[in-house]
């Protein structure tokens, strides 16, 4: 097109570089950030490599050695089914990892599109959405997911996932549309019109990018959030296979033990949902800090 | 807005609301690969399913089925749990479960407020002093373990290796306050460590954006002790925030009492929302999701409509985020 719109991207571009090594450079020096993804780092490494690492076989049952408490061979202990608690662990990492950045992910880009979309355009789409989002929000987020869990498929990972970003989207979306609405004033948005850019282009090239902050702190909440959902709804027996090696499961098969002082086998998956889950809120305030909203 | 049309429009919510979550269930229920009564009544004689179903008005189609549901809960007909022996109604578990929950999330919204408004307010005060480094800290640990793993926990800890408390079970107040409330400490200690790292962190910042108003520096510059300016001047403004954040949790506390009260053996109505997940008894089901909804939804508009009054900066504060 004319040369000063390409000049004006052009220097918002060099501008968008300039901001976005400060900020790395920040969060390198930020030490919440940091831990929170050194913890986060090792947990992925045990999902992706753990299989082949772990002293035991995760489902490997030796009858000779059930419920002993954590010694030199067995660190962790082994579970009423002569089961590696220490290895269980490690491998467990695995499922929830990958079903909760896979539920946020798909959350986080049903959200930011519908907010995207409600914010720019306005008007009734924009308060019909609304509504519905409103009405699936006010029910609390583990009711909706058992209901449907329950309901659908038992014990599938899949569609639970499903289940959790669905959950979460009207969250996504309402920030989303905040941010969107207050970006949506600005002149290079009327400027885009003016250049009759499409739509599409003008959501996903011009107002997107700007609003990437607030969706990035808000997918690791929400990381935050679907690490808990997956836990709890694996505690209660639901969403994931009965047995898989997986904290919540690993929970729910043997806390009862723990009336019968047998701790370990609850203790130390528990102590992995926390050390996760703590992890990804570290990472979620550093981000905070380093994006100053 | 004026308060008027705003109540009108959360009530239209509400009722929105109630219509699209009972929907949600009645539909789910039609997904299920087989029928809704023989999953109820396993094992059962033909003619007793089929009289159950007229009965439900599962023979008249979807909507047939989902109107005369809603039909009959409007009119405050839940339906019932069936069992191969007959049927018991939803409204007599209710008579038995709602007031253990009731008293649940009472005593933990209770407890967690008692712990943080003194902690927020001393937080705030000597904000980023040692103290408040160590309390920051604490609770945001505690805010990301999720409650049954505390639960647990504590059961473990305070439950069976101490032996202080009973894990496990429910007393009612009538066979003796202290066995009550010796068996409510876990369930309630568990529910309450999430509420009080939100609260503090609440009421923290909320105060020491209050400690720089100009209010502030005229009651100091007056004379008046700091432990009078904290409560009397600071604390008051920031209560109301606060009580709207507690009514906004009740969600999340429903949710966290739904796992606590099955960690716990309390037969309350998360405990009823578990069994009849697990023994499929769909109707019984869509009614008690609707009724916590349907609590949910109110509580929050009545929260709102008070805080209104109170405080429109509240209204105004939360309308903008």
């Amino acid at each position: 097109m004319n040369d000063s719109s390409t000049e004006i991207s052009k220097k918002s571009d060099a501008e968008r570089l300039q901001i976005r090594k400060e900020r790395i450079a920040l969060l390198r020096r930020n030490k919440a950030f940091t831990i929170g993804i050194t913890v986060l780092g090792f947990w992925t490494l045990c999902a992706i490599f753990g299989k082949y690492v772990t002293p035991f076989k995760s489902d490997e049952q030796n009858f000779e050695f059930v419920s002993i408490s954590p010694n030199g061979t067995y660190w962790f202990g082994t579970d009423a089914n002569g089961q590696d608690v220490f290895s269980r662990v490690i491998v467990g990492s695995r499922l929830i990892l990958v079903m909760s950045f896979a539920a946020t992910i798909l959350g986080t880009l049903a959200g930011t599109s519908l907010g995207l979309i409600t914010g720019y355009f306005k008007g009734w789409f924009d308060i019909i959405v609304m509504r519905l989002l409103e009405a699936i929000s006010s029910i609390p987020a583990i009711i909706i997911a058992l209901l449907a869990v329950a309901a659908i498929d038992g014990q599938s990972p899949t569609i639970t996932v499903f289940i959790i970003a669905f959950v979460f989207t009207p969250n996504i979306a309402r920030t989303v549309r905040a941010a969107v609405l207050a970006e949506a004033e600005f002149e290079y948005v009327a400027a885009a019109k003016l250049r009759t850019e499409r739509t599409p282009h003008i959501l996903f090239k011009e107002i997107l990018p700007n609003v990437m902050p607030p969706i990035i702190v808000e997918f690791t909440v929400r990381l935050g959030y679907a690490i808990f959902a997956i836990a709890t709804l694996s505690f209660l027996g639901a969403g994931v296979e009965y047995g898989s090696p997986n904290w919540g499961t690993q929970i729910s098969e043997n806390w009862a033990q723990i009336f019968n002082n047998q701790w370990w086998p609850t203790a130390f998956p528990a102590i992995a949902i926390a050390t996760l889950a703590v992890s990804v809120n570290l990472i979620s305030d550093g981000l905070l800090e380093v994006f100053e909203i | 807005m004026n308060k008027l049309g705003e109540l009108a429009k959360r009530i239209g919510q509400l009722l929105l609301v109630l219509f699209l979550v009972t929907l949600f269930v009645a539909f789910l229920m039609r997904l299920l690969p087989a029928d809704t009564v023989d999953i109820m009544l396993p094992g059962q004689p033909e003619e007793f399913k089929a009289i159950i179903r007229h009965e439900l008005g599962l023979d008249k189609g979807f909507f047939g089925y989902y109107f005369q549901w809603l039909n009959s809960f409007v009119h405050g007909d839940f339906g019932s749990f069936y069992f191969a022996g007959g049927s018991e109604t939803v409204a007599s578990h209710l008579g038995n479960a709602l007031p253990k929950s009731l008293l649940l999330m009472l005593y933990s919204q209770i407890v967690a407020l008692a712990v943080s408004i003194p902690l927020g307010l001393s937080s705030a005060y000597r904000a980023g002093s040692k103290f408040d480094r160590a309390v920051s800290g604490t609770l945001f640990t505690f805010s990301s373990i999720p409650s049954f793993a505390i639960g647990l926990i504590l059961a473990l800890v305070v439950g069976v290796k101490l032996g202080w408390v009973e894990p496990l079970g429910y007393v009612p107040m009538s066979e003796g306050l202290a066995e009550h409330f010796k068996h409510m400490v876990l369930p309630v200690a568990s529910l309450s460590f999430g509420l009080v790292a939100a609260y503090t962190r609440l009421l923290r910042s909320d105060v020491i954006a209050t400690l720089k108003e100009d209010y502030v520096t005229m009651a100091a510059s007056k004379g008046l002790s700091d432990r009078r300016i904290l409560w009397r001047h600071v604390f008051r403004p920031s209560s109301i925030t606060l009580m709207t954040s507690a009514a906004l949790n009740m969600g999340g506390l429903i949710g966290g009492a739904v796992v606590i009260e099955n960690i716990f053996s309390i037969q309350g109505v998360g405990f009823e929302i578990i069994y009849a997940l697990g023994t499929r008894q769909y109707v019984a089901l869509q009614s008690l999701i609707a009724l916590v909804a349907v609590g949910y939804v109110l509580f929050n508009v009545i929260v709102d409509i008070a805080s209104g009054f109170i405080d429109p900066r509240t209204r105004e504060r939360r309308g903008l985020r």
